[in-house]
């Protein structure tokens, strides 16, 4: 009985070590692991000529087509700040104003982002075409065109924005 | 709960639910197919593309669940030693590296044409591709010694070391950004998933949950048995 109980607090100190160590570990690289900056962190932490990744909402209203080219140029925010990206290529399906983008590249000395590759980010989540309608006509911007970067009015909104938005904690 | 670890009264349990196991996975398979390929609706977003979250969802479940158990048996093998606890990690291992496999190249093909990438090196891809390697690893582990004692000692230890691969999977998606979404089922809140898509993904879950049941009730009872037939075997050399 005591053997026993010898080897289970050994293997619970163990396991209490090694989940200390990850958890500091994680947390001092903490930069290195998320996957895009926001706008606003880009405004903080300037990356010069390095290629970064950068992520928000395309804000509504601002997507603009070259004519007759593949080129693309549109506002990405995080509702604090916003940036200008301009893209050349072939864009995702899921690639609309009001969802979430992701975007390599790198930032200009004219403040506009240069993106070389552009992902689209989706939120969590899913419904029928109709339930999106209803809660459209609800006045819930479950639309996408109704997910407006600033001023969303109703609190599922807020989530919405929040989750795909979602940076740093 | 330790009567259980005795290899013979196991079988005799599970003998019992090995029926009713794979029968249910049957049946849910049959109408979480139907429900979740034919008659639930498109994605508002999505379209129809949203029906590969029905496979790759419950084997993205079920890969975390099976590791869990098989560390939480591998915990048990070394405190106390109970025979059985090795031979379920080793029979749940192959299924748990091939959920997280299904996982990933479902996954991979859903990224495609969503986010116009099959694989970005974010967060939660990453550790759900390290829990691949976990199960490989393990797997390779506990073969590669000469006495199967120690190989399953290493291995327990090994399945220990990976657990905590399995907060991180989950937690991913909430504690750095990555280009995957954050859960839509299993979080505060309530889920995110309209009912009609919610049905099918939970009758799918149950049908992968018992299949996996099913399918290691057989492999316990072929390692049981390999395992009679090294100690008959070591009998009669020794």
């Amino acid at each position: 009985m005591t053997r026993k109980r010898r080897r289970m607090m050994i293997l619970a100190l163990a396991l209490l070590g090694l989940g200390t160590a990850t958890a500091l570990t994680l947390s001092a690289f903490r930069d290195n692991i998320v996957f895009f900056y926001s706008p606003s962190d880009l405004a903080a932490k300037p990356p010069g000529g390095r290629t970064v990744r950068i992520g928000g909402l395309v804000e509504t209203g601002s997507l603009k087509r070259d004519a007759g080219g593949l080129t693309v140029t549109f506002q990405v925010t995080d509702t604090a700040k916003s940036l200008p990206v301009t893209y050349t290529g072939i864009l995702p399906d899921l690639f609309r104003e009001g969802q979430g983008v992701v975007a390599e590249g790198k930032l200009g000395p004219d403040g506009v982002f240069t993106a070389t590759e552009l992902l689209a980010k989706h939120d969590e989540k899913y419904m029928p075409p109709d339930v999106a309608d209803a809660l459209k006509r609800a006045g819930h911007p479950g639309k996408p065109g109704d997910a407006a970067p600033t001023g969303a009015p109703v609190a599922a909104g807020e989530e919405h924005q929040t989750s795909t938005l979602r940076t740093n904690p | 709960m330790h009567r259980f670890a005795n290899p013979a009264r196991f079988l005799k349990i599970a003998n019992a639910v090995l029926p009713w196991a794979a029968g249910l996975s049957a049946v849910c398979f049959a109408a979480g197919l139907y429900l979740g390929l034919i008659a639930s609706p498109p994605d508002y977003q999505q379209g129809d593309t949203v029906r590969i979250m029905y496979i790759h969802v419950p084997a993205a479940w079920m890969s975390m669940f099976t590791y869990s158990t098989m560390a939480l048996a591998a915990a048990a093998a070394l405190v106390w030693k109970h025979p059985l606890a090795e031979v379920y990690a080793k029979a749940a291992a192959p299924l748990g590296a091939g959920f997280t496999a299904l996982c990933l190249l479902t996954g991979s093909l859903w990224g495609a044409p969503m986010w116009g990438t099959w694989w970005v090196w974010d967060a939660r891809l990453t550790s759900v591709l390290v829990l691949f390697f976990l199960y490989l690893g393990y797997m390779a582990l506990v073969d590669a010694f000469d006495d199967p004692a120690r190989g399953a000692k290493a291995g327990n230890i090994l399945l220990l070391v990976g657990a905590v691969n399995v907060p991180i999977i989950k937690f991913s998606v909430e504690w750095w950004n990555t280009l995957h979404q954050p859960a839509s089922v299993f979080r505060l809140g309530g889920p995110t998933i309209a009912a009609s898509m919610l049905w099918p993904l939970l009758l799918l879950a149950l049908a992968f949950q018992s299949y996996f049941v099913a399918v290691v009730i057989l492999r316990i009872r072929a390692g049981l048995a390999a395992r009679r037939v090294q100690t008959l075997r070591l009998g009669q050399t020794g």
